[in-house]
């Protein structure tokens, strides 16, 4: 046998004996996930016994260098490991925008003391992450950014408030974009700082969305001291780090696409709902939309893997995430919109068990803000025609 | 297997490209229109294509081939699609070659294969009666006499029909059937009497034919596979087929856009270049984008026909209908990005889209493939 075969085998005899029954389950909704963080309530024995035994390999963030915790993995490993858990339907031990975002970006940019200092805790689960990104008025325009950190000698003081951060009152720290340079062009003068939300001064307030839910919070920011020696990269370079940040931000929001509503197709639900005649959708008109949107997905689950394995092999077009991401999320869109046609009037109703408390139509409001966080659809385009096409 | 092309397949979509660029590129498609070609293909181009080894991509290496696999031949189709090129390899290197190879007896894959291989002998796959495709109602009949058949019927869009020697006739032996059992597949010579061929000249300048068959008499040993039991490999071929054409819209695709990119940062409006508006812009991103996702259904169906992989007939529906709905889309904002020009029977752009809509229909079009992926699917 071959190293790697050695390696499957192992992985897969370790994941057998390591993953317990109910973590080989699907997710019956989101709120199955594993998030971690100081505050984390495990949501039973199973969910805990499995981050932990992952977090010990260093599986939660597979290519990470062994040094700081991680598994240490090359991609063709970290591949076959992916491929083990999905043949086994293993849930993810842990989410994290710690090891999507800010990980990453410690690991290209960050000082050794950070790297030490944040890494092992995120790949354990013990520290949960947020960003500090959008402003009121910097949304798309995000170099816009006015929030602002002032030189104060040993330490910053940070004033000013941030929107649409991610779970803003559940996270542990926050990784933060400010204007540091008042008199710089407007990319010029951004660090990316972290700082502890329990730090005095910073407080979250989640934001209600049409979905109901409030994955969101605004974050206000007053007089809050943050330490000079966390600062991400050079002061006054942040908007590097941020660009590289939102790279990953963006194939994480463009991987969506591809989630699927427990294991069912859209075809098998619609052919439960709808029903069939004569082997046939009964509704035409519906199984056309649903087979269009299924080669669509398919077509571009193939991309994701296309561009997986170009990377492995160094070749690929780069700044791809700005497609992934755009393409993803509009058939996430699109998706719900079709479920929405399929479940009909019963997927209205809001509150119930007859559509399990609104459970499609709260995902399908949810899907629209997609194409709108990590930078608009139209972003993506502007990107893929200036940093792809060189149109100016 | 991972999703990207090896180093040999690299390299012979290099070496297409040069020798289409050198002996085809797309204002020999203006001559041979302009020539009213009796073929509706250059005829000295096809032993040049054997003479690259192009006829025997598919062929195993037991009867004179290279056994390069469908990956390899379709860097072929695809750059072809580039430059618009006619010729009878999809027709005679890639239908003929995959059915004999399928379902031949070794006397049929012991004398045609090499022939093929070599440049002596063109066939090509007559299988349409009517103006969309539909291989399942068949109604051309081969009725029994003994030792012998008696064909009768009529089949349209047979392409390369005027030149090739012999045709792989679709028909059925069953007469009680109306759907996929008893249709059965004859080698008949193009020569027998009873056989009369109307060349018909199509939107992309290239040759289709009407073939009638009048009381044509074939032999028993003429039946390539099994008699009832044609429908299956058929069927299997038909699929390759249309990936093959799925990779020729690929590069009918790619050299739209890339045409229409240079225009775009040429031609001046208001005093700019039009590919500074946000409103092209946009629209020339989402249309890469889709180009992308192309290039990845493509490969992935192409290695599922090399592979044996369970799922290459489902996927090779996905390519068909996806490259047809961007094929569509591609050949469109060509013509509309180029404005006037494009309108132009000079300007080569508008050449484009008079190949792809008989590609995109050939064996099935956007509508046809959607509807077999969702059958497929169970619903």
């Amino acid at each position: 046998m071959s190293d790697i075969q050695v390696f499957r085998k192992e992985t897969r005899d370790w994941l057998e004996s390591n993953c317990p029954e109910s973590m080989r389950k699907p997710m019956s909704s989101a709120d199955d996930a594993c998030w971690g963080g100081r505050n984390w309530v495990f949501r039973s024995d199973d969910q805990r016994v499995w981050l932990e035994r992952m977090a010990e390999k260093g599986w939660t963030a597979p290519e990470w260098p062994s040094e700081y915790g991680g598994g240490g993995l090359s991609k063709q490993e970290a591949k076959i490991l992916r491929e083990e858990m999905k043949d086994m339907k293993a849930r993810s031990p842990l989410d994290s925008f710690g090891i999507w975002m800010i990980g990453p970006a410690l690991l290209k940019f960050g000082s050794e003391a950070l790297k030490r200092q944040h890494l092992p805790p995120i790949i354990r689960g013990e520290i949960r992450w947020c960003q500090g990104y959008s402003e009121p008025n910097a949304g798309s325009d995000l170099a816009g950014l006015q929030s602002k950190a002032e030189d104060m000698g040993d330490h910053f003081i940070a004033n000013g408030q941030k929107v649409w951060t991610s779970y803003g009152d559940k996270a542990d720290w926050m990784f933060c974009l400010l204007r540091t340079d008042p008199d710089a062009k407007k990319q010029l003068g951004i660090s990316l700082v972290l700082f502890d939300m329990k730090t005095k001064g910073v407080t979250p307030k989640p934001i209600k969305l049409i979905s109901g839910s409030s994955p969101f919070c605004e974050t206000f920011l007053d007089n809050v001291r943050v330490e000079k020696d966390q600062v991400v990269g050079e002061v006054n370079q942040g908007w590097t780090v941020a660009k590289y940040l939102l790279t990953h931000e963006r194939a994480m929001i463009g991987d969506m696409g591809l989630a699927s509503v427990g294991s069912k197709t859209l075809g098998m639900i619609a052919s439960e709902k709808v029903g069939l005649t004569n082997g046939l959708l009964s509704d035409l008109v519906l199984r056309n939309e649903i087979a269009k949107w299924e080669i669509d997905a398919m077509s571009f689950s193939c991309t994701a893997e296309r561009v997986r394995d170009e990377s492995k092999a160094g070749q690929g077009i780069g700044a791809t995430s700005a497609m992934l991401k755009y393409y993803g999320t509009e058939l996430n869109k699109r998706r719900f919109e079709t479920l929405m046609r399929i479940g009909g009037s019963d997927d209205l109703i809001w509150e119930g068990p007859i559509s399990r408390d609104g459970w499609t139509s709260k995902t399908w409001l949810r899907t629209k803000g997609n194409s709108i966080e990590g930078g608009t659809s139209e972003v993506q385009l502007n990107i893929i025609a200036k940093n792809i096409l060189g149109l100016g | 297997m991972a999703l990207i092309l090896t180093d040999e397949q690299q390299m012979l979509k290099e070496s297409a490209k040069g020798f289409l660029a050198e002996h085809a590129p797309v204002k020999e498609v203006r001559n041979q229109r302009d020539a009213d070609s009796e073929t509706g293909y250059d005829r000295n181009l096809w032993p040049k294509m054997v003479e690259m080894g192009w006829g025997a991509i598919l062929v195993p290496e037991e009867f004179g081939g290279l056994e390069f696999g469908n990956v390899g031949m379709a860097q072929i189709t695809e750059e072809t699609g580039r430059t618009l090129t006619a010729s009878p390899l999809l027709s005679n290197a890639i239908i003929s070659v995959s059915l004999i190879k399928e379902i031949g007896n070794q006397n049929q894959k012991s004398m045609l294969l090499p022939k093929i291989a070599s440049g002596e002998l063109m066939m090509t796959l007559a299988i349409d009666e009517t103006s969309h495709h539909n291989p399942e109602r068949v109604s051309m009949i081969a009725s029994e006499n003994g030792e012998r058949f008696i064909l009768n019927g009529t089949k349209r869009f047979v392409i390369d029909g005027s030149t090739a020697d012999k045709l792989i006739v679709v028909a059925r032996t069953n007469q009680d059937s109306h759907d996929k059992s008893g249709i059965t597949l004859f080698i008949v010579d193009k020569e027998l009497s009873g056989i009369s061929v109307e060349r018909t000249k199509m939107v992309d300048g290239r040759n289709s034919t009407f073939i009638s068959f009048n009381d044509v008499v074939v032999e028993k040993e003429d039946i390539l596979g099994e008699k009832h039991k044609g429908f299956e490999p058929l069927s299997n071929v038909l699929d390759i087929a249309n990936v093959h054409l799925a990779a020729e819209l690929l590069g009918i695709c790619q050299e739209t856009f890339d045409r229409t990119l240079q225009y775009l940062k040429q031609r001046k409006q208001f005093g700019s270049l039009i590919g500074s508006f946000q409103a092209l812009q946009h629209r020339a991103a989402n249309w890469w984008s889709e180009i992308e996702i192309c290039k990845s259904v493509v490969l992935k169906a192409l290695q599922a026909f090399d592979e044996n992989d369970a799922r290459s007939s489902f996927l090779a529906s996905i390519a068909k209908a996806k490259l047809c709905e961007i094929a569509e889309l591609s050949t469109n904002e060509a013509i509309q990005m180029h404005g006037g020009i494009g309108m132009t029977d000079e300007y080569e752009i508008g050449f484009f889209i008079k190949r792809a809509r008989p590609a995109q229909m050939l064996f099935g079009d956007h509508n046809y493939h959607v509807n077999k992926f969702a059958s497929k699917c169970g619903y």
